[in-house]
C-alpha cells in the first residue's frame, strides 16, 4: 500500500505527517519511507537514518553531429522545450531544458543524434531502525525533478510484499507533485485553517482528484485561522482525517528535530487513529495490509 | 533589411517591451521605408525556452536585427547562432527605438545582460 503526503501550500507540516506515521506503523508493519521532495529532502532530520547506497539518477540528452545532419529540422519540430532546434547553419542544443524523451533521436532520419547520460541528481537510500529509508537529491541548478522522484518510488519495487510506503510529496501541485501522488492508493492532504492553507489546498484536490487518488485532509495548526477550511471541507464532502492542535510544545519538538509520537502520548493515539481512519475511508479494492 | 523591435502592443506608438523572449508583440520593420508588420509573440506563455523560441520565429522570417530590453543566456546563444545582432535600449516607443538605432544610439550587446527567466515576472 502506497500512501502519499502532499499539501499544496509549503509548510504545513507534511514531513511531520508523513515521519509520525511511518514511525507509528514501523511498530507492528513493514514500512518504506521516499522523501519525493528532492529539491529539499529533509525527513532525514527526523528520521536519521544509517546511509547504506546511493545512485546517480540520469537523463539522455542529445548530442548532434553536424557533418551527419541534413537539416531537416524535425528535431525541433519534435521538442516541446526547445532543447533543440536548427538555427543558421547550426543545431542548437539546451541540455537544462531536455526532458530525455528521446523524440529527437528517435526522428533523425539520418542518425545524426547519439545521447550521453547527464547527471541531474541522486539518490540515497538505508534505514532508520526498521525503517526503510530512500530519499532523492536533485543537483543543485538542474531543474528537473520528476525522474528523480521517479527514480525514488523504484526503489519500492524491492521492498517485501505487504510493505507500506509513506511518500513525503514536495509542496505545490507542479509536475514533481504529480510524479510523487500518482499511483497512491491514498493521499494525506496537509493544510493549516488559514485563508493560504485553504487556497492552495482547493489546487491540491483539484490535483488528486484528475490523479483520481482517494484522499482526506489532515488539519495541523488546528485553532489558528478561521473556519473557512472546515466550512469548505464540509461542502466539498471532503473526508477531515485528523487534527493537530497549534501548541508551542508541538513546534518545539519539531524545531529540535523530536518525534511527536515519541515524546507526546496523545500524538502517538492520534497518529494510530489516524491510521484507523485511513483504512476505514479508504475505498473497497485498496491493498490494505 | 528587416529589424524587430519588443513591444508591447502592434503599431510604431506602441510602448517597447524590454523582454525579449517574453514580449507581447514583434513589430518586424524595414527602417528605410517603415513599412511594418505586428507579429504575436507565441512564446510569450511558454513553460521554459521562451528566448529561443522566440529567438528561432525571428529567424524564420529572415530578421536580422533586434532592439531589446534584455536578453538571457539561452536566447543570446540562440540569437548569435541565427546570426541575429542584438541592440539595447532601456524604454520609449517602438517608433523611438527605430529612430534611435537609424542614428547609431544603441548599445549592440554579443552576450546576455540578465539571468535565465528573468522576464518571468516582469509585465
Amino acid at each position: 500500500m502506497i500512501i502519499s503526503i502532499a499539501s499544496g501550500k509549503g509548510g504545513t507540516g507534511k514531513t511531520t505527517i508523513a515521519i509520525n506515521l511511518a514511525l507509528t506503523l514501523a511498530e507492528t508493519e513493514s514500512v518504506c519511507f521516499m522523501d519525493c521532495d528532492v529539491e529539499e529532502p529533509n525527513a532525514h532530520l527526523f528520521l536519521k537514518p544509517v546511509l547504506e547506497g546511493s545512485a546517480q539518477v540520469t537523463v539522455p540528452i542529445p548530442i548532434v553531429d553536424e557533418e551527419q545532419c541534413n537539416r531537416c529540422g524535425r528535431c525541433g519540430e519534435i521538442c516541446a522545450f526547445n532543447a533543440i532546434l536548427p538555427l543558421g547553419n547550426h543545431i542548437l542544443t539546451f541540455p537544462e531544458l531536455c526532458h530525455g524523451c528521446g523524440g529527437c533521436t528517435l526522428l533523425c532520419p539520418t542518425g545524426a543524434i547519439r545521447e550521453e547520460p547527464l547527471e541531474i541528481g541522486v539518490v540515497e537510500w538505508g534505514h532508520a531502525g526498521s525503517i526503510s529509508h530512500t530519499h532523492g537529491r536533485l543537483k543543485i541548478g538542474s531543474p528537473l525533478a520528476p525522474p528523480i522522484v521517479k527514480a525514488v518510488k523504484n526503489r519500492n519495487q524491492n521492498m517485501p510484499e505487504g510493505t507500506i510506503s509513506i511518500i513525503d510529496a514536495p509542496p505545490g501541485t507542479s509536475c514533481p507533485v504529480v510524479a510523487s501522488v500518482s499511483d497512491s492508493d491514498f493521499c494525506l492532504l496537509v493544510t493549516e485553517p488559514t485563508p493560504f492553507g485553504l487556497h492552495d489546498l482547493t489546487l491540491a484536490v483539484d490535483m488528486v482528484r484528475a490523479l483520481q487518488v482517494p484522499f482526506g485532509v489532515v488539519i495541523n495548526r488546528a485553532g489558528l485561522g478561521n473556519g473557512g477550511l472546515v466550512n469548505y471541507c464540509k461542502a466539498k464532502n471532503i473526508p477531515m482525517l485528523a487534527e493537530i492542535p497549534f501548541e508551542r510544545k508541538y513546534a518545539a519538538c519539531y524545531a529540535k528535530g523530536g518525534r511527536l509520537v515519541e515524546e507526546f502520548p496523545e500524538m502517538k493515539e492520534a497518529f494510530q487513529s489516524l491510521w484507523q481512519t485511513i483504512c476505514a475511508t479508504a475505498p473497497e479494492g485498496t491493498k490494505l495490509p | 533589411m528587416r529589424i524587430a523591435v519588443t513591444a508591447q502592443d502592434k503599431n510604431l506608438d506602441a510602448e517597447f517591451d524590454s523582454r525579449f523572449g517574453r514580449c507581447k508583440y514583434f513589430i518586424i520593420i524595414d527602417p528605410d521605408t517603415e513599412e511594418y508588420q505586428a507579429e504575436v509573440n507565441q512564446a510569450a506563455t511558454a513553460h521554459g525556452g521562451a528566448g529561443i523560441q522566440s529567438a528561432q520565429f525571428l529567424a524564420n522570417r529572415e530578421v536580422k536585427t533586434v532592439i531589446t530590453g534584455h536578453v538571457g543566456p539561452n536566447a543570446a546563444r540562440a540569437l548569435e547562432a541565427a546570426g541575429i545582432k542584438v541592440f539595447i535600449m532601456e524604454s520609449g516607443t517602438v517608433r523611438d527605438a527605430i529612430t534611435a538605432y537609424k542614428e547609431g544610439n544603441l548599445t549592440e550587446v554579443s552576450e546576455a545582460t540578465v539571468d535565465s527567466h528573468s522576464g518571468l515576472n516582469m509585465s
